[in-house]
């Protein structure tokens, strides 16, 4: 962080003739973009658990589901997801509107963007808390059972908050990269960092450094976010595991 | 007649095709202790496994006081469960609670006790084995023998009615294996059932009821250890004591 000091952002921002008026108008797109970020995250977290308990534990015929919905989500890119998926909507729902309220309206870009980020994130992070499930020994399960408790029991008792634990590395490694991602979302028109960058850079006499810009604000995004999580795994980190090198970071 | 507090009635159990228990039938009265010695993979473990019903067998069934197992749903075997305590060669705790949670927690989820008072009785517990001042150490931060002792305190604090032990010694280091001992033979003398798997035969002979010999998924010897371990008896067990002492360097 310390050439950045060096480098002065008040000057940087001088040179791009960037006001304060656009200053803000960019905060308010990284406030969109963090908000993307969020809820697909979320929405990550709650499908992914449980696609990831039941490809460990379910029946065989529910882990394969849940193998078809990984392979899908991994094999097209996110930017061809945003398109089918919104056109896809549109066509059925927008005409319903018609009928039903007589408006002639499309349904709003922003939640479609989220739910194809959150969805996309869901089969990386199953395989993330998959890996970590299986990592905790079997006997664990065993014994919570002998203890009486039920399979969904034991898994939210016992298994998941020691998977959630031992995945907050890899976690914030997709956090990182969904925070890249996000930036898909401007090609639906969502006025995140991505959109507001592209309209601030077309009207400029240097558009190069506004994407340079760009590049910092993405940056100080990841940084802040992979540093939360960190200092949160510091913190519930289950004693006598392995020690995990943070020198990446 | 006694109904026997345990029964199990022709056990068979196959696993990855292969047949770990053959027609097995054991049963225990109330405040018995009897033990199980036999080869590796002679169907112990499953043995016991089974008659918690975190196996299914595949032919035989399981009655806890009378009451069937293999006619009851899914609640009722986790309640089924809650009755039979079980300690594990590994121990098994979980890693992410303290020694006190671990004692603590199925009493919250499983009993639906509130935090206070399922704590309450886990520090009893802890204390009943010797680990009071243990009580807010991880897993990682004990011993072998210490873990094992939790694993102990767990099981008690559920109030089974039989406790069924799978070698729980044997993973531990000989200098740790006596403080867990120790806990087991206050357990008998208090009165609980237990079921015990293990290569502790001086142990053994001196507390059980009945030592009941395991090979190849059958029982092949059953007896009181006088009978079956006198010096000049021929039986199999004493045949196999033998090496084991040989191997452990005891007389």
């Amino acid at each position: 962080m310390s050439f950045l000091a060096s480098f002065s952002l008040g000057a940087f921002l001088e040179s791009t003739q960037i006001t304060r008026a656009a200053a803000f108008y960019l905060l308010g797109g990284a406030g969109l973009t963090c908000l993307l970020v969020f809820l697909a995250m979320g929405l990550g977290l709650l499908l992914g658990t449980v696609m990831a308990s039941f490809q460990v534990y379910g029946p065989a015929w529910t882990a394969r589901l849940v193998s078809l919905y990984v392979w899908f989500f991994r094999s097209i890119p996110i930017i061809v997801l945003m398109f089918m998926f919104y056109l896809g909507l549109s066509s059925q729902v927008d005409g319903l509107i018609l009928e039903l309220f007589g408006v002639r309206a499309s349904i709003p870009a922003f939640p479609v963007a989220a739910a194809v980020l959150g969805l996309t994130s869901a089969a990386y992070q199953s395989q993330i808390f998959r890996g970590a499930m299986q990592s905790i020994p079997s006997g664990q399960f065993r014994a919570a059972k002998a203890l009486g408790m039920s399979q969904v029991g034991a898994i939210r008792s016992v298994i998941l908050p020691q998977a959630l634990r031992i995945s907050l590395p890899a976690w914030s490694n997709e956090y990182s990269i969904l925070l890249k991602d996000s930036a898909i979302a401007f090609v639906l028109g969502v006025s995140e960092t991505m959109a507001r960058i592209n309209q601030l850079a077309a009207t400029s006499h240097q558009p190069l450094l506004i994407y340079i810009l760009a590049g910092i604000i993405y940056y100080l995004l990841t940084w802040a976010g992979v540093k939360l999580l960190m200092k949160l795994y510091e913190r519930v980190r289950i004693p006598g595991l392995a020690e995990v090198d943070h020198s990446g970071f | 007649m006694k109904v026997p507090i345990l029964e199990a009635r022709n056990i068979s159990k196959s696993l990855g095709g292969k047949l770990i228990l053959d027609d097995v039938s054991l049963s225990l009265e109330k405040g018995e202790l009897k033990v199980l010695i036999g080869p590796s993979g002679g169907g112990k473990s499953t043995l016991l496994q089974c008659i918690h019903y975190l196996h299914r067998p595949d032919k035989g069934d399981v009655f806890l006081e009378g009451r069937s197992a293999s006619e009851m749903g899914r609640r009722n075997i986790c309640a089924f469960r809650q009755e039979i305590g079980m300690i594990f060669q590994d121990f098994n705790l979980f890693d992410h609670l303290t020694a006190e949670n671990n004692v603590a927690i199925a009493l919250r989820k499983v009993k639906k006790q509130s935090k206070a008072a399922a704590l309450a009785r886990a520090r009893e517990e802890l204390a009943r084995v010797g680990l009071a001042d243990k009580a807010s150490l991880y897993p990682a931060q004990l011993s072998g023998g210490q873990k094992q002792r939790v694993s102990i305190a767990r099981a008690l604090a559920m109030d089974p009615k039989v406790m069924l032990l799978d070698e729980p010694t044997s993973a531990l280091d000989p200098e740790l294996i006596g403080e867990v001992l120790n806990v087991i033979v206050d357990l008998a003398k208090s009165g609980m059932t237990m079921l015990m798997a293990t290569h502790q035969i001086g142990f053994a002979r001196r507390l059980t009821s009945e030592i009941i010999f395991m090979e190849k998924g059958r029982i092949t010897e059953a007896g009181p250890p006088a009978e079956l371990l006198a010096p000049d008896s021929r039986s199999r067990t004493a045949d196999f004591c033998a090496k084991l002492n040989e191997l452990m360097g005891q007389g």
